[in-house]
């Protein structure tokens, strides 16, 4: 086998999970722009929204269980914003991200209350689960719809922030928050837009991601939710067009990392297994590292400078 | 001058509050069998004191040094692994590393042990938890070097990484040999058979040990907060341009608070090890990192009593008080449906929220026990005047 036909599942699989970890890595980054908070929460709704759609296929047809799902994740992303962040506008920064870590270990525990800890099987949803073949390796639809998905939800969204009423307004919350609300911008509805636009791509997300795994555990939100803020750091954070790049990059990087022993032995590189695929979270973090090393701000992200 | 003995006498009143409670966890070591129900008691002091000192070592470096880490879990399981796999008898360790052929194969209480007998065995233990918060803070030293450069939420965000990569470095089968892979560690020296012969009678030691070395560590750690250092790292939390204006070396401090810290969460990660008698690697997640966070915060971020007080009420509520909302009855109230497994730590994070929300300062603030009790009876003197 040549290597291109060894690589290219593992290849597909990154590109697919790089499209999910976006839509996740969206969330983080507009929040962070606009707020300064690094939301550990969001990996645990993007969980929670899983869950959702477990309970709901199997009470309801799937046509009525989707929607329900995304609309009450927002709901919650939404509730979330207002009990646990907005009490603390004017607290220091670090109040901020205790509270946020504080929800998360909340939500956490909830999953693990209502589920019992047990695996829960995320249901199939019958198109988007079928197998295909793509240039001679065998997927899912879901693998292949994914970034196309991701990239069409993406434009949307920068076209709103770009030319719509409420993107500028975003913008400007971003860019000072004092002045713009000065400027007679609702801070507090401008910030709720956020975390609804970013709740609501994170169930789109979790809609994708669990349809490729056996099931979900409380503890399912924590890394996928990581790894998408290492990506919207990665990109530069506060830039979506970052984030994206962001996501594909680590999900490419760490579905290479999981196959590089099957890979490396096809090529005769080497002998026998050397376990790469324990890597596949830490290869992320390592990534991680060497951009904030070389270049602190990330790929796209602007350069600041500190004042006194 | 007068000042200077009402501070060594306030010392001596601490120090002799610090020795009596001692002499208290020893005996109540002798006299709570394991099968009362009181026994309880001392499984929150074991862990208890763990995550007291893991919260207090964590203090230094968010409360005192203003360096948001999140890395504390990987520093725990490094300081656990070294404990661990510096103490299993030789004898145990083919059973231990069935899988592979270990690599290493000193045991410090055993070799010690047999030189000097029942005192080597004794050092021989010191000797691993020592080096099990060196060989962290040699590691932090390593992350330091590119990380401590980090603002806040990136230093966070890079520090919980270093630990999740720590913690896939040590799960590697490469490594099995001496990290025993993905297996957990076990058999080596614990705290269930801490004792001391004394020519007829055996002295318990099981909950004394671990509460003794976390005493003594975080005894250090509040000599070095009063120390100058600890007040260059204050100055460097309060603002870094104005320290380093004032002639302080902003790396060397940050570095050095950052070393110390995880030094003694290598050790709390060692007497962890010590108590719950196996070592993990699976165990030290960043959800590990966030509880400890939590602990601090509900203490209070800036005080040392604070962490303390917040890690022993975070276990006693987790382990013990709430324990009834997992099994039926809770308060004399019997409700199987709702209170089945899980709630307890629902009810425990809703009672978290609410702190982080409505009480932010925790329960000491950044102000310290001596300190707190101390205001306490003054204003009751001046209302008691009026």
């Amino acid at each position: 086998m040549g290597l291109w036909n060894t690589v290219l599942p593992y290849l597909l699989s990154g590109i697919s999970v790089g499209g999910q970890y976006a839509l996740i890595a969206v969330g983080y980054t507009m929040v962070y722009g606009i707020l300064r908070l690094i939301n550990f929460a969001h990996g645990d709704v993007f969980m929670v929204a899983g869950l959702m759609m477990v309970y709901f296929a199997a009470a309801m047809p799937l046509y009525a269980a989707i929607p329900l799902m995304i609309a009450l994740t927002v709901l919650l992303g939404f509730t979330i914003e207002r009990v646990a962040y907005k009490p603390l506008r004017t607290a220091p920064r670090m109040s901020v991200m205790i509270s946020a870590i504080g929800v998360s270990y909340l939500l956490q525990n909830l999953a693990l209350y209502i589920t019992g800890g047990l695996n829960k099987n995320y249901p199939e949803i019958p198109w988007i689960s079928d197998k295909i073949t793509v240039f001679g390796a065998t997927t899912t639809r879901v693998t292949v719809i994914t970034p196309f998905l991701t990239v069409a939800l993406v434009f949307a969204l920068v076209f709103l922030i770009n030319h719509t009423k409420i993107g500028m307004a975003m913008r400007a919350v971003s860019k000072d928050f004092e002045t713009a609300e000065l400027m007679g911008i609702r801070i507090n509805s401008v910030i709720s837009v956020t975390f609804v636009i970013g709740t609501f791509l994170a169930a789109v997300g979790s809609l994708l991601f669990f349809s490729n795994y056996p099931g979900i555990v409380p503890t399912s939100g924590a890394m996928p939710g990581l790894k998408a803020f290492v990506a919207a750091v990665f990109g530069g954070i506060g830039s979506i067009p970052g984030a994206v790049v962001g996501a594909f990059i680590i999900g490419i990087s760490e579905s290479i990392i999981k196959g590089l022993d099957t890979i490396l032995i096809t090529q005769g590189l080497i002998a026998e297994q050397v376990d790469f695929s324990t890597f596949s979270d830490a290869v992320t973090f390592v990534l991680l590292i060497v951009i904030l090393v070389f270049k602190p701000t990330g790929l796209f992200g602007e350069k600041t400078t500190d004042k006194v | 001058m007068i000042d200077r003995k009402a501070q060594t006498r306030k010392n001596l009143i601490s120090l002799a509050a610090v020795l009596v409670f001692l002499a208290l966890v020893l005996v109540l070591d002798q006299t709570i069998k394991p099968t009362s129900k009181a026994y309880m008691l001392l499984t929150v002091l074991q862990k208890g004191s763990v995550y007291a000192l893991a919260a207090v070592s964590m203090n230094l470096l968010n409360g005192f040094t203003g360096l948001f880490s999140l890395g504390h879990a990987g520093f725990m399981l490094i300081g656990a692994y070294t404990y661990a796999i510096f103490t299993i008898p030789s004898d145990a360790r083919d059973t231990v590393y069935q899988y592979f052929d270990a690599a290493v194969r000193v045991s410090f209480p055993e070799t010690l042990g047999g030189a000097l007998g029942g005192f080597g065995t004794a050092l021989g233990v010191l000797l691993a938890v020592l080096l099990a918060g060196a060989v962290a803070a040699l590691f932090a030293y390593l992350i330091g070097l590119p990380v401590l450069r980090l603002k806040s939420d990136y230093l966070a965000i890079a520090t919980l990484g270093f630990a999740e990569i720590i913690r896939a470095i040590f799960q590697w089968k490469k490594l099995g040999p001496i990290t025993n892979g993905s297996n957990l560690l076990k058999n080596f020296a614990r705290c269930s058979t801490f004792k001391l012969k004394l020519g007829e009678t055996t002295v318990s030691l099981s909950t004394f040990v671990p509460v003794l070395i976390a005493t003594l560590c975080i005894a250090l750690i509040v000599l070095l907060v009063n120390s100058t250092y600890g007040r260059a790292f204050q100055a460097i939390r309060d603002d870094e341009v104005a320290a380093e204006a004032m002639g302080i070396n902003l790396a060397r401090h940050k570095m050095l608070s950052f070393c110390t810290s995880c030094f003694f969460a290598g050790v709390s990660g060692a007497t962890m090890a010590m108590v719950l008698s196996i070592a993990q690697a699976n165990n030290f997640k960043s959800a590990m990192t966030y509880e400890i966070l939590l602990m601090v915060v509900l203490g209070g971020i800036g005080s040392i009593s604070g962490s303390v007080i917040g890690a022993l009420l975070f276990i006693s509520a987790s382990e013990w008080w709430l324990r009834g909302l997992d099994s039926g009855t809770f308060l004399g109230i019997t409700a199987p449906t709702v209170f089945r497994n899980g709630f307890r730590l629902v009810v425990f994070s809703v009672i978290i929220m609410v702190v982080v929300l409505f009480f932010r300062k925790g329960i000491m603030g950044d102000r310290e026990l001596p300190e707190a009790l101390r205001k306490k009876t003054k204003r009751g003197e001046v209302s008691g005047n009026e």
